[in-house]
């Protein structure tokens, strides 16, 4: 950095704090042109206020902004875009039934022309090398694709600072690839980009400079390229990073406690993915992946294994022999199979609802909450609070409403309340999306203790290493399809990565190149 | 802010009244007054208010627990007269007998027959996914014509003077009152007490906790295993159940017999009752009172302003327009904007 260029983003003790927490305390970073910038830290460490804070959704309390060397305000995300930054959200905005050009167009700030607007769409595609078809509805895109039209949203206004909120999570492998060399070519470019992820190693091939946040205070900038990914977890979460052992495990030889067979489901609605003869079987003490890209019928099978949508055949899903495909989601929970959904709030937990209300609606088939129909209010109470406790859910207590929790936090929450309550199969969903690497292990080493106890384990990640480090066997869902299994001793990530993307992948570059 | 929105659309309701009556040339504060004051400025006028305001809390508790789970049921003023119906089918069966059951027969009678009606929509629902809201409605209409039909031809009382009119109920099938000479009947101690039960079955049981989540959140009701089937027969069941009592009651009570009058609009008044008490039993409990008071205030201002009998009709509907506006404003910022012109072009 010379003295001529001033830097690109300038914080100075920046101050945030909510009834009860302080979000943000004395932050300061510096961002210089061109570079990526990673921001770090926990779930509640306070990265998602500073960067609303920049990005003109909240408002700090104190502290500085300067942009290019000049002090701002940023009142609103309009305001922000005014100024050249833009944002990408872990989670779109964007209208499923409507065209990529038309949400592209729906995003903007002014009006423009929609031929002139397809020109100018089609020259930075073009420029970083994005397939994308602007004609496609929403709801045929893979979610890298659909990350690609919010990323488009950004570049068509010029940024000179863009914020990518965990933009991996969701991605394949090769997603990921072709979404790195874009930034860097971007960086290259002069535009500076402030990059929030939990993927440690990605951050390290990514990153010049990181700023770690903890509690909501910085506790350390460092180099990430030079640094270990070890220690930067350690800086992370402030204590010592326990770590996961998988190895050393027998293939698991106990009887099968979960069997599908040639499982096949219509369609349950227009955007959604007919599942086709899918079929596998876990035994006791095994955790079976199931990797895939989201939209290739993830969410179908599980709602398929938890009982809300009922099977055609009641033998298509064996619980310890015992056909249940007819069965309803509390019978089967009663009957030990219980489940946790990708999608937190509305589907694992009713955000309106008390954490200890929220016990009441998937444990109290398994856990005495109930008695003669009524609600035993503080058996929940102690229910939820145990859960709290032994997930270390950041949270007031059993009384807070679910959607005071972050998404973290819930999350943790939502994992705990079924694996406390014992299951004898459980199947899992995403198990640590947005949990930061502290949490994630956590929830990592209490699913495999619960494998240890007997219990067959279905964890559905998009999340390869998740994947890699929790199971025995994995197999990839595509469009619907189950693969074979394989062991995960002998998988390679390259390879279940092209599984996974393969065929969605190669159908959206072959139509990106028939456009071009 | 919730609980204060009621208030504020009562308020609301007044001056918007006092505005309109006035520049219809009528005393608009005067009418206002009447119909929102004079009812509770005399005690004689008290239990009159009472009566109003029992079937009301009936009927709107039972469309309440419906309202929580997004069960829409518009319905309760056919539920309504079809319970009066059944319970006075019983009557006339049991004419000249006498006995302590036959009131109870009456009674259950009206609430199965509330429930009849009720069951039509929820099958069609459940079954056809037919609209719950269209189906009720229109079985309103049915049940007015099906008492017209019944007052007018079979059921005409023989010595009525050809009168569209049952029998007179005889004192083994009429309410009781609860003290010598009072206005107010058995039904309303009862209504108080229904509204209290069904408030504690809704915070304490799996059921109330089952019809909360599936409004809430009808994605997480299945994953917690609750049937939104169930919970539509449950609600529809339950809150016809109430209405063909409220009927019952009133036909049994007030009445003391099917005219063609019955149909008073109660079932309709208690979609306003619902949501001025925020769908919760004691709330309701007072908008019913406050929903009497403008019921009684209303016949006031025909007498002492001369408003049409309609005025009633217009300030209980502002009133809950009133309070949908004011809920929709607190939650939501409006913002003036210019169309896109991209839009426009698409």
């Amino acid at each position: 950095m010379t003295p001529s260029a001033p830097p690109r983003l300038e914080l100075s003790g920046i101050a945030k704090a909510f009834p009860g927490v302080v979000a943000n305390d004395n932050v300061s970073l510096t961002v210089a042109p061109g570079e990526i910038h990673a921001l770090l830290g926990e779930n509640g460490a306070g990265k998602s206020t500073l960067v609303k804070i920049l990005y003109g959704v909240q408002a700090a309390d104190e502290g500085e902004i300067r942009i290019d060397g000049r002090p701002v305000v940023i009142a609103s995300p309009k305001a922000a875009r005014a100024l050249g930054i833009g944002m990408v959200f872990q989670h779109f905005s964007l209208f499923d039934a409507l065209t990529v050009i038309e949400n592209i167009a729906l995003g903007l700030d002014e009006a423009v022309d929609r031929a002139e607007l397809a020109r100018r769409v089609d020259a930075i595609l073009r420029a970083y090398s994005l397939p994308l078809d602007l004609d496609r509805a929403v709801h045929t895109l893979s979610v890298g694709e659909r990350q690609r039209i919010e990323i488009v949203r950004c570049l068509l206004v010029k940024p000179r600072l863009l914020i990518m909120d965990e933009p991996t999570s969701v991605l394949t492998p090769q997603e990921a690839e072709r979404l790195f060399a874009m930034l860097r070519q971007l960086a290259q470019e002069g535009c500076s980009i402030l990059y929030i992820s939990h993927k440690l190693a990605e951050i390290k091939a990514l990153c010049s400079r990181a700023t770690i946040l903890r509690a909501g205070r910085v506790v350390a900038t460092c180099d990430p390229r030079a640094e270990s990914t070890r220690r930067m977890a350690e800086l992370m979460i402030g204590t010592e990073l326990r770590e996961v052992a998988r190895g050393g495990r027998a293939a698991p030889s106990g009887p099968v406690r979960l069997q599908v067979r040639r499982l096949s489901l219509p369609r349950g609605g227009p955007f959604s993915v007919p599942l086709r003869e899918v079929s596998f079987e876990v035994r006791a003490g095994e955790v079976f992946g199931i990797a895939g890209v989201a939209g290739n019928g993830q969410s179908e099978l599980l709602l398929a294994l938890s009982g809300e949508r009922l099977a055609p055949e009641a033998a298509m899903i064996r619980l310890d022999g015992r056909p249940v495909g007819r069965e309803r989601a509390g019978m089967r929970r009663r009957a030990g199979l219980c489940a946790v959904p990708e999608e937190r709030n509305g589907h694992a937990a009713v955000p309106d609802l008390s954490l200890s209300d929220n016990a009441i609606l998937t444990a109290r088939h398994r856990v005495p909450l109930t008695a003669n129909g009524f609600l035993r209010f503080g058996a929940s109470r102690s229910f939820a609070r145990k859960v709290i406790e032994r997930f270390g859910v950041k949270a007031v207590g059993p009384a807070a409403a679910a959607r005071s929790l972050s998404g973290g936090n819930l999350q943790k929450y939502v994992v705990g309340r079924e694996i406390l309550q014992l299951p004898e199969v459980l199947v899992v969903s995403q198990p640590t999306w947005g949990v930061d690497a502290g949490a994630g292990a956590a929830i990592h080493r209490a699913i495999l203790d619960l494998a240890e106890s007997g219990s067959a384990i279905v964890v559905i990640s998009q999340d390869l290493d998740e994947l890699l480090a929790l199971s025995d066997r994995l197999a990839v869902l595509n469009e619907g399809q189950l693969s074979r299994p394989i062991a995960t001793a002998d998988a390679r990530a390259d390879e279940i990565g092209l599984l996974m993307g393969g065929v969605h992948g190669e159908h959206a570059r072959a139509r990106g190149a028939s456009r071009a | 802010m919730l609980y204060a929105t009621p208030f504020l659309a009562v308020a609301l309701t007044a001056a918007a009244g006092t505005i309109v009556f006035g520049l219809m040339g009528y005393d608009g504060p005067r009418a206002v007054r009447d119909i929102f004051v004079a009812p509770l400025a005399h005690p004689d006028r008290w239990p009159e208010l009472l009566v109003k305001a029992g079937p009301l809390a009936l009927i709107a508790t039972g469309l309440s627990v419906g309202f929580r789970a997004n069960v829409w049921n518009i319905g309760a003023e056919g539920q309504y007269i079809a319970g009066a119906i059944a319970g006075t089918g019983v009557a006339l069966a049991t004419w000249g007998l006498s006995g302590a059951w036959i009131l109870p027969a009456m009674c259950l009678a009206g609430m199965l027959g509330g429930m009849a009606w009720a069951a039509v929509p929820a099958f069609l629902r459940t079954r056809f996914g037919v609209s719950e809201i269209l189906t009720s409605l229109m079985l309103t209409y049915v049940a007015v014509q099906l008492l017209f039909l019944l007052v007018r031809g079979p059921w005409k009382d023989p010595e009525g003077f050809n009168f569209p009119q049952t029998r007179m109920f005889t004192p083994d099938q009429t309410l009781p009152a609860i003290s010598e000479g009072s206005l107010i009947h058995l039904g309303i101690p009862i209504a108080l007490l229904v509204a209290c039960i069904a408030w504690l079955l809704l915070a304490r049981t799996v059921a109330g906790y089952e019809v909360k989540v599936v409004g809430l959140a009808p994605a997480a009701a299945r994953h917690g295993g609750f049937s939104e089937r169930r919970t539509i027969w449950l609600t529809l069941l339950g809150a016809g159940g109430l209405a063909g009592l409220a009927g019952i009651f009133e036909a049994a009570g007030p009445f003391g017999q099917l005219t063609p009058q019955f149909p008073g609009g109660y079932g309709y008044t208690a979609i306003i009752v619902a949501f001025l008490g925020r769908l919760h039993p004691v709330g309701i409990i007072l908008a019913a009172l406050v929903l009497a008071v403008t019921h009684v205030g209303g016949e006031l201002a025909q007498t002492g302003v001369g408003l049409p009998q309609a005025a009633t009709g217009m300030f209980q509907a502002m009133l809950l327009f009133f309070l949908l506006a004011t809920d929709v404003l607190i939650r939501f910022r409006p913002v003036l904007a210019r169309p896109a012109r991209a839009r426009a072009a698409a």
